[in-house]
């Protein structure tokens, strides 16, 4: 028998020297004692894994995927990759009508889209929620996003899809299940932000959900079979275009660019540096080539940056929050970093909705206690998280600079 | 992404040069790969405790001359006695204004108490753990020694063992109650933090205080391990008020709540000072230009370099991987800068693991301003502050906070005089 075939992993988790400061930074872990924390779910579990399939422990889809366990990691290991490939490895695959449609973004906001104010009104209801409580098991408490009455892709394709290929230098932009369904403004936000620096705004030729809801509830093949759609679209617009693309979700753009590879085994080494965030994109332009904002001489206006978990783990917040100290008049407030605890479907489920509330108590706690306008962030389920949980609105830092433009 | 200075490494060396840099007018970015050793602390910091001939010492700031003959290369020998003695005598004032209270003197050395119970020397305290002074005795004749029930990082046995031999009676109690039995649910990670975190809530800390005042007897003071709350910082305070006796918090095995506290607390006064922190990243590369770094590269953020004028390597040593040992080599992989090692890697080590170990003074060569060497040459921008530095070996010698806290005052300085 040869032992070393049972000891090889795709992950770095030998590299764990068991200092246990991984699990002082889990969200989870603080507040939920049934979650084993990243340390024994993560490197010590894969330990034993490895030898035998039965060392699994269902208990690891408590585990939020925010990744701050890596960001503190000292040596570097990818406990939250290790955790999410055990998942998708092992976990019992039964199908759960309540997972699919919470992860079927794109197919449930196609649907609804058509119908919004009849879908947002039913969907408020107190009779429907105890029904999607009772029998799906998502959480009465919960807040839906409300969708939009039309998509943002017709939206542009009808208005703005001539004017946009005229501008000398375009990108591609990923728009995302949110902005196409939810929030078509934030896509109308980022192309005045964009064309007022010189730049077109155009959509990849397909575009599908990035998946990110598909890989935490379990459905891989599907995931994996939107990612390579994705991958080759970007392909089409980076290398024969020379598009880059941008997206305005701080989570879609680091599944693209970080999950497709590490969790699906889909490649995108080629265009992966192509891939990026719309307030990164536009802070290298303007320091590279000294393009300038014009700004109204607007009113003071009082914000507080929330750094979304994904944006930690990219290390990008630095970006957002420098354009905003742009604003004239601006008065920002960085929040401390940390988990709002929804973690994009994970809040919405019966089962998690108090530990999702548990964790966001600090942050929820910091934002009442801040004398503000609005609580600006990357993220759309962090915004649907802080508005449902606090008195403040909350806006993506695109929309806030398209707002203060002359 | 330009600032005045980048420093690469989030530690304790780093955050004090960035908080010095920052109150002086400068903008700098700390970019750190994951979180720092001050995670491990006892929640103390030693100066010098010892020679390397072995000799105890009890002043450090008259012993730090010695050095000069026995270890030429240590950090304190380039810094020289009367710079040592100014910086050093600076710490408590600095620390207090970043909003880390401590007590100790660089003059003469006091006792800690360590997670088995021992004495041992050292520099400055954080007010809430105990400052001893003699280190042959404890300050009190009978201590009521109490452990949270299935925390398996605190040893009250071993504790009151030792307390013994000080010539200290104890008797040894439990805590429980609802709240902590909940975390018992997760055995593997019934940690200080997670423990501390509980104390966090006002009604924990109350019923907390119920079960010392009933439990402690006509003990004079009470022993608990560290982990009075993580987010809250009067924990201590209020418990004192309510139970009416003194309490000693003990250092646990790591984490070390203190330890994250002060982390947590310095990295904030250095974002409020207007200094730029980012976590989980990596330097990768740097241009050079002559004999100055132009440009740093990290990993996540790819073509967008760090421009600065001065760059400070403050990346900690083997355990934060600021230094990678090989089989026949030891090297500092973020720069590439001259380190100081021996070639016969038998030479590296001594096989009583309890005596000194020569990889412990491996380290970055540097000049006497601090100036990292490349080649042999100094490098004019880039300094080196912390455990990184070669020269001196901290477990031995009883000097690892000392060196990275009056190194990075120094490499701040330096950069400040330009």
């Amino acid at each position: 028998m040869n032992l070393q075939e049972h000891n090889v992993s795709d992950n770095n988790f030998e590299q764990c020297i068991k200092c246990t400061v991984c699990t002082v930074y889990c969200p989870v872990a603080a507040v939920n004692p049934d979650f084993p924390g990243p340390k024994q779910a993560g490197p010590d579990g894969e330990r034993l894994r490895l030898k035998k399939n039965n060392f699994y422990d269902e208990t690891l889809k408590y585990c939020l995927n925010c990744k701050r366990c890596e960001v503190a990691c000292p040596s570097n290991v990818k406990i939250g990759d290790i955790i999410q490939a055990a998942r998708i490895k092992y976990s019992e695959k039964k199908f759960k009508l309540r997972d699919f449609i919470l992860a079927n973004t794109d197919l449930v906001g196609t649907l609804s889209s058509p119908f919004a104010p009849v879908v947002n009104g039913v969907l408020g209801l107190r009779p429907t929620k105890a029904v999607l409580d009772s029998v799906l098991k998502i959480d009465h408490r919960r807040v839906f996003p409300k969708y939009a009455f039309g998509t943002f892709e017709s939206w542009y394709k009808k208005n703005e899809a001539a004017r946009q290929s005229s501008f000398p230098t375009q990108v591609s932009y990923f728009h995302g299940c949110y902005v196409n369904y939810n929030n078509p403004q934030l896509g109308k936000d980022l192309i005045k932000v964009m064309n007022a620096l010189g730049v077109g705004v155009r959509l990849l030729d397909k575009e599908k959900c990035c998946g990110v809801a598909l890989i935490s509830n379990g459905f891989i093949e599907q995931a994996k079979k939107q990612a390579k759609m994705n991958i080759e679209a970007i392909r089409e617009s980076v290398l024969a275009k020379n598009m880059p693309v941008i997206a305005t979700s701080s989570t879609c753009a680091f599944t693209i660019r970080d999950e497709y590879p590490h969790l699906l085994s889909v490649d995108n080494a080629d265009v992966r540096e192509q891939v990026e965030l719309a307030t990164r994109y536009v802070y290298r332009l303007m320091a590279r080539q000294g393009v300038k904002l014009k700004f109204k001489q607007n009113q003071k206006i009082r914000v507080a940056y929330h750094t979304p978990c994904h944006m930690e783990k990219l290390g990008w917040a630095y970006y957002s929050i420098e354009l905003l100290k742009l604003i004239p008049n601006v008065e920002l407030t960085v929040l401390d970093s940390q988990c709002c605890g929804i973690a994009g479907t994970y809040g919405f489920k019966k089962e998690n909705y108090k530990t999702s509330q548990d964790i966001g108590e600090s942050l929820f706690r910091q934002i009442e206690a801040c004398d503000i306008d609005y609580v600006v962030t990357d993220c759309e389920t962090c915004k649907w998280q802080i508005e449902m949980s606090t008195s403040k609105r909350c806006e993506h830092p695109i929309s806030i600079l398209a707002k203060a433009l002359e | 992404m330009k600032f005045d200075t980048i420093i690469i490494g989030g530690g304790l060396a780093g955050l004090t040069c960035g908080i010095s840099l920052q109150r002086h007018g400068q903008r700098c970015c700390i970019v750190s790969s994951g979180q720092s050793a001050l995670h491990f602390s006892s929640g103390s910091f030693d100066l010098l405790n010892c020679l390397p001939d072995g000799k105890e010492v009890e002043n450090p700031v008259e012993a730090v001359e010695r050095l000069k003959l026995q270890a030429p290369e240590h950090p304190y020998v380039k810094l020289g006695k009367e710079k040592f003695e100014e910086l050093a005598g600076s710490v408590v004032e600095f620390f207090s204004q970043a909003g880390v209270s401590v007590t100790g003197s660089a003059c003469k050395n006091h006792f800690r108490i360590t997670p088995m119970g021992t004495l041992k020397p050292t520099w400055l305290t954080l007010s809430e753990q105990v400052a001893c002074e003699h280190g042959d005795r404890l300050p009190w004749k009978k201590v009521a020694i109490f452990n949270v029930t299935g925390f398996l990082d605190f040893y009250t046995q071993f504790i009151a063992d030792e307390f013994h031999k000080l010539g200290t009676e104890c008797v040894l109690r439990e805590i429980s109650f609802p709240a902590l039995e909940r975390l018992r649910k997760n055995p593997t990670e019934m940690r200080s933090v997670n423990i501390a975190r509980v104390f966090d809530k006002r009604e924990n800390v109350d019923e907390l205080a119920r079960v010392l005042k009933d439990g402690r007897g006509n003990c004079e003071a009470i022993a608990m391990p560290a982990i009075a709350g993580l987010a809250r910082t009067d924990v201590l305070e209020c418990l004192e008020r309510e139970v009416g006796t003194r309490i000693a918090l003990l250092p646990t095995l790591p984490p070390s709540v203190p330890g994250i506290r002060a982390q947590q607390q310095l990295r904030r006064a250095f974002e409020q000072a207007g200094g730029v922190y980012m976590l989980g990243d990596s330097v990768l590369r740097a241009d050079m230009e002559g004999d100055r770094i132009t440009k740093v590269y990290s990993y996540n953020h790819g073509n967008i370099p760090f421009v600065a004028r001065d760059v400070v390597l403050a990346t900690g040593s083997f355990f934060s991987q600021g230094l990678v040992a090989l089989p026949g080599k030891v090297y500092e992989p973020v720069l590439g800068l001259d380190v100081e090692f021996v070639e016969n890697r038998k030479e590296w080590y001594d096989m009583n693991v309890f005596a000194a170990q020569r990889y412990e003074t491996f380290g970055v060569k540097t000049d006497n301003e601090f100036h990292g060497l490349l080649n042999g040459a100094a490098l004019s921008n880039v300094y080196v502050a912390g455990a990184v530095l070669e020269g001196f070996d901290a477990i031995k010698q009883g000097c690892g906070a000392g060196v990275s806290i009056l190194s990075a005052l120094f490499v701040a300085e330096q950069i400040l005089r330009k």
